[in-house]
């Protein structure tokens, strides 16, 4: 007796949308059981995680927050994935990005008179650098055939330490004593907060139409079709015209300028001045929020929230049940393992056949 | 419906019923609290305030919290209602402060920074005077002339350490070498063993460190080379390599700072301990000969009873212009801003 996957000819909707919310449905159980083993009631914990960030106002504006860059970066890498292109590298366009624009914001610090137009000039600053920085592994693809994989992924590090070298040397805070972080960023310089008093600034919503304005353009328009078609089916796209050259530069520029963006709403919004460290970790998160939420736009929205809650949950979970870190971050990645398990699942019929282990190769 | 239900039971838990309670002590920690290294030693002291006061004080904390995010981690241990809360590094600084203006009854404990407000205290340890006391013991026995050190970002508190370090040594051999590798982090055994590794090829003898693991010594103890411990007693990962190793000891500091929120005394303020306050603690010489230990014990002695200042004059800049002038020390300012090194290090910072 063998299993075998059998592709289905064609793809139920009801089952698209069930299987990841059975993916999740059996993560939780499964986390029951270590939640259970390590003496704490299951009840409890769930309460904790998924029940009490939600009905708090503070902890919903947190998930928002945490959410937004996620959901900002996973965006434009869906556009990369979605073409079969691998863009590692997020991580280092966000913080190039949070450089580029958070420069801006140190070179007009103290500045008077009309300064209306720093922030933008802070967001655009960023977002063409996110860019730049991500047209390096593009054009190495395009020119020489050098792996994306691998190029994009080593300037993560040349990124962090060429932060790190900026707020150690020229941004350094002439005034804080030589440790390593810029001025604070003039209110000119900063993201508005949505209310008063509160902690949302506009960075979710830059974030929110990001998603939006990504969902229309890969259901409704040419450049979205030629990225669908590229990825489902290179040789088809080749007959019908696209260029290969053409589109890997487009998405590693979208995929990065989304990234940079979301580097710069960070330093702009929640943080306020530059410092060696202003990532924990978003572009590498974003990946897997980008295939939790199957590469598209409103999925990856909501994988976002999923994470994000877990992190927030998982903190709580840590204050107030004494149970690890290692237990999140355990969580987060069954529920990636389970939702992409449970994909195969959505795409193929598994039918048991008798005969020997080596029959047919699985398709 | 939720909401309203914990605004009311906010309001409740707001009247008598409160003073009754216990006081909730949060820590939030840059690293695991397994590190066996400075996370580890101020777990230690979060487990010494609950063992000392265990009907008044409840603790709890956060590890691994990086310090980009740290602020919704420092918000929501105040939120959970902690009444004092320790955040214990640098990086915390501003998003600490950010914290404390939103929650101004809570108190707050921020190691190693320098701002302060009315409810945000810093304190920190002169490790610098334990590297002292390192730097003399590395001083004689280094048989190659040459010591590694292993530092993590440079920061005045590692600056100043690897400079104290070294006017150790050269007080007992004014031509012995200092060769410097930064790592970039505070925790990671990987790197911090392919940093031992590369010192101890270049000819290194004595390893010391200023990062959090204990994979340096066990380095050392493979080659059968030498090395300082750092944080905690890390004698049982190398019991042939570790000489001694600077301790923090945060347990007195914070079970004092904690009566001090119970009684209702408290009051934000700077504190910088040392060997004398029993802050910086040395861990038991070891392996070395007795002369060597006893001249390390008096050494530790003379700089608790203030006859050894490690930084005193004359001190010279690596380009040779004087930094302390003889007959004087250096003050405490310079030596928390401290970004040049002494003379007759061999690396060069970044400016």
């Amino acid at each position: 007796m063998r299993l075998d996957l059998v592709p289905r000819t064609r793809r139920s909707p009801v089952l698209d949308i069930l299987s990841p919310a059975l993916a999740f449905v059996a993560a939780v159980l499964i986390g029951g059981v270590a939640v259970a083993a390590l003496g704490v009631s299951p009840g409890d914990a769930f309460v904790t995680y998924f029940v009490t960030p939600l009905s708090e106002v503070w902890s919903l504006q947190e998930i928002a927050l945490k959410a937004a860059p996620l959901a900002l970066i996973a965006t434009g890498l869906a556009f990369c994935y979605r073409a079969n292109l691998w863009n590692i590298g997020a991580e280092g366009q966000f913080v190039i990005g949070g450089l580029a624009g958070g420069w801006v914001g140190v070179a007009t610090h103290g500045m008077g008179g009309f300064t209306l137009w720093i922030l933008p000039a802070m967001l655009i600053a960023g977002t063409l650098a996110g860019t730049a920085y991500a047209m390096i592994p593009a054009v190495l693809k395009v020119r020489l055939g050098v792996s994306e994989i691998l190029t994009s992924l080593m300037l993560v590090y040349v990124a962090q330490l060429l932060l790190d070298y900026m707020v150690r040397g020229p941004l350094r805070d002439p005034a804080g004593y030589n440790f390593p972080q810029s001025v604070g960023f003039d209110p000119a310089a900063r993201l508005p907060y949505l209310m008063e008093g509160e902690t949302l600034h506009a960075g979710v919503v830059v974030a929110f139409l990001a998603v939006v304005l990504a969902t229309v353009v890969l259901a409704r328009t040419l450049f979205g079709f030629e990225v669908r078609v590229v990825g489902a089916s290179p040789r088809a796209a080749r007959f019908a015209g696209f260029s290969d050259a053409r589109l890997t530069l487009a998405v590693f520029a979208i995929s990065g300028g989304a990234a940079g963006l979301a580097g710069i709403v960070e330093v702009a919004g929640k943080i306020g001045q530059l410092q060696p460290e202003i990532s924990p970790g978003y572009g590498f998160t974003a990946i897997i929020v980008a295939f939790l939420g199957r590469l598209s736009p409103p999925g990856i929205l909501i994988a976002a929230i999923v994470i994000a809650l877990t992190t927030i949950g998982g903190e709580g979970a840590q204050i107030d049940l004494k149970l690890p870190l290692d237990l999140t971050r355990a969580f987060q990645g069954l529920l990636l393992g389970l939702v992409l398990g449970a994909d195969v699942f959505a795409g193929y019929h598994v039918r048991l056949v008798p005969g020997g282990p080596t029959g047919r190769p699985v398709s | 419906m939720r909401l309203g239900g914990a605004v009311l039971c906010a309001m409740l838990a707001a009247g008598p019923a409160l003073a009754a309670d216990k006081l909730k002590v949060g820590f939030v920690y840059v690293g695991p609290v397994a590190d066996f290294g400075y996370s580890y030693q101020h777990d230690l002291s979060r487990k010494a305030l609950a063992e000392a006061l265990p009907d008044k004080v409840e603790t709890t904390f956060l590890e691994n919290v990086p310090e980009a995010d740290s602020e919704r981690s420092i918000e929501k241990l105040a939120r959970s209602g902690a009444g004092l809360i320790f955040t214990t590094s640098f990086g915390f600084m501003e998003p600490t402060l950010k914290v404390a203006r939103k929650f101004p009854k809570v108190k707050f404990e921020h190691a190693t920074g320098y701002k302060r407000s009315d409810n945000v205290s810093t304190y920190s340890a002169r490790f610098y005077e334990g590297r002292y006391v390192c730097g003399k013991i590395a001083g004689t026995l280094s048989k190659s002339g040459t010591v590694g050190y292993i530092a993590s970002f440079p920061i005045p508190e590692v600056v100043s350490g690897i400079n104290a370090f070294m006017l150790g040594a050269q007080a007992v051999n004014p031509n012995i070498k200092i060769k410097v590798v930064w790592v970039n982090t505070w925790f990671d055994p990987g790197k911090e063993a392919e940093a031992a590794k590369a010192l101890l090829a270049q000819g290194a003898d004595i390893l010391t460190q200023h990062t959090d693991s204990a994979a340096p010594l066990q380095e050392a103890e493979k080659q059968g080379k030498l090395a300082f411990g750092q944080s905690s007693d890390q004698y049982r990962f190398a019991p042939k390599a570790q000489l001694t190793s600077i301790t923090d000891d945060w347990n007195g500091y914070v079970i004092a700072e904690a009566k001090a929120v119970l009684d209702g005394t408290w009051k934000s303020h700077d504190t910088w301990g040392g060997i004398k306050d029993g802050m910086v603690v040395l861990a038991p010489f070891t392996n070395m000969p007795d002369a060597v230990k006893a001249m390390a014990e008096e050494t530790k002695q003379a700089i608790a009873d203030g006859k050894i200042h490690p930084f005193a004059g004359p001190v010279l800049k690596q380009d040779g212009s004087v930094a302390v002038k003889a007959g004087e020390t250096a003050p405490d300012p310079m030596i928390l801003g401290m970004n040049w090194y002494v003379k007759g290090i061999d690396d060069k910072l970044t400016q």
